[in-house]
């Protein structure tokens, strides 16, 4: 078994879209409507074959809810991996994205958290080498 | 919840020591920090309460930033240990 969709629910799948590609910098890997939405997934161009990520509506009446709570808490709603935390943090900001957490040393790992502008936190991290 | 009482447990006292570190953490990041720095596994709930104590006791202080509830270390409340048992100058000579 493998891993092949992830995803989070969003509050404008268009808005999200050119967030994640324009802005994260991922690409568009499908975008079939679906009436008043669409089925919407992004990949890496790191891994274009690998793990697609789906920009789902958040049209449920449980999901406004549960996303409010979790990002009260200031839980993201999941987490990428980048080479370098400082330069993807450097290299966002300048694009105007707003961070809740800046870069932080925990160790074995570097994460930031960044606000996705549709409803999300959205945690980057980087695995430091092994000493 | 007096201070005495607040800052008697280790957790807590981590959990400032975080707060001196960055002001303005949501719950996620104490935790993260608590598991990763000080290898305190406890869950978010317990944090969340200990939290609770030590913002009864006047140590840190809350508020919503955006979407998000922040927490700052405030340490006017340690005043009163300092005040109480000052540090006497004949001490400071020895």
């Amino acid at each position: 078994m493998r891993i092949h969709l992830a995803g989070v629910f969003v509050n404008d799948q268009q808005k999200a879209l050119r967030f994640y590609t324009e802005t994260l910098g991922f690409q568009l890997k499908h975008n079939i409507p679906l009436g008043e939405f669409a089925w919407i997934t992004v990949v890496s161009p790191e891994d274009p074959e690998g793990t697609e990520f789906l920009l789902e509506p958040d049209n449920h009446p449980a999901v406004r809810p549960f996303v409010d709570a979790i990002v009260a808490d200031g839980i993201p709603s999941t987490s990428f991996a980048v080479d370098d935390v400082q330069a993807e943090y450097e290299r966002l900001q300048a694009e105007g994205v707003h961070f809740v957490q800046p870069p932080t040393d925990l160790g074995p790992v570097i994460t930031a958290v960044l606000d996705d502008t549709c409803g999300n936190l959205i945690q980057i991290q980087e695995q430091k080498p092994q000493p | 919840m007096d201070v005495y009482r607040a800052i008697a447990d280790p957790t807590r006292r981590a959990i400032l020591d975080e707060l001196v570190d960055r002001s303005g953490q949501s719950l996620f990041e104490l935790c993260a920090r608590l598991t990763m720095k000080h290898g305190i596994n406890s869950s978010r709930q317990a944090i969340a309460q200990h939290l609770g104590v030590l913002e009864a006791a006047g140590l840190i202080r809350t508020r919503r930033v955006g979407r998000s509830k922040l927490h700052w270390f405030q340490g006017a409340p340690l005043k009163a240990i300092a005040e109480r048992w000052p540090i006497s100058t004949d001490e400071r000579d020895t």
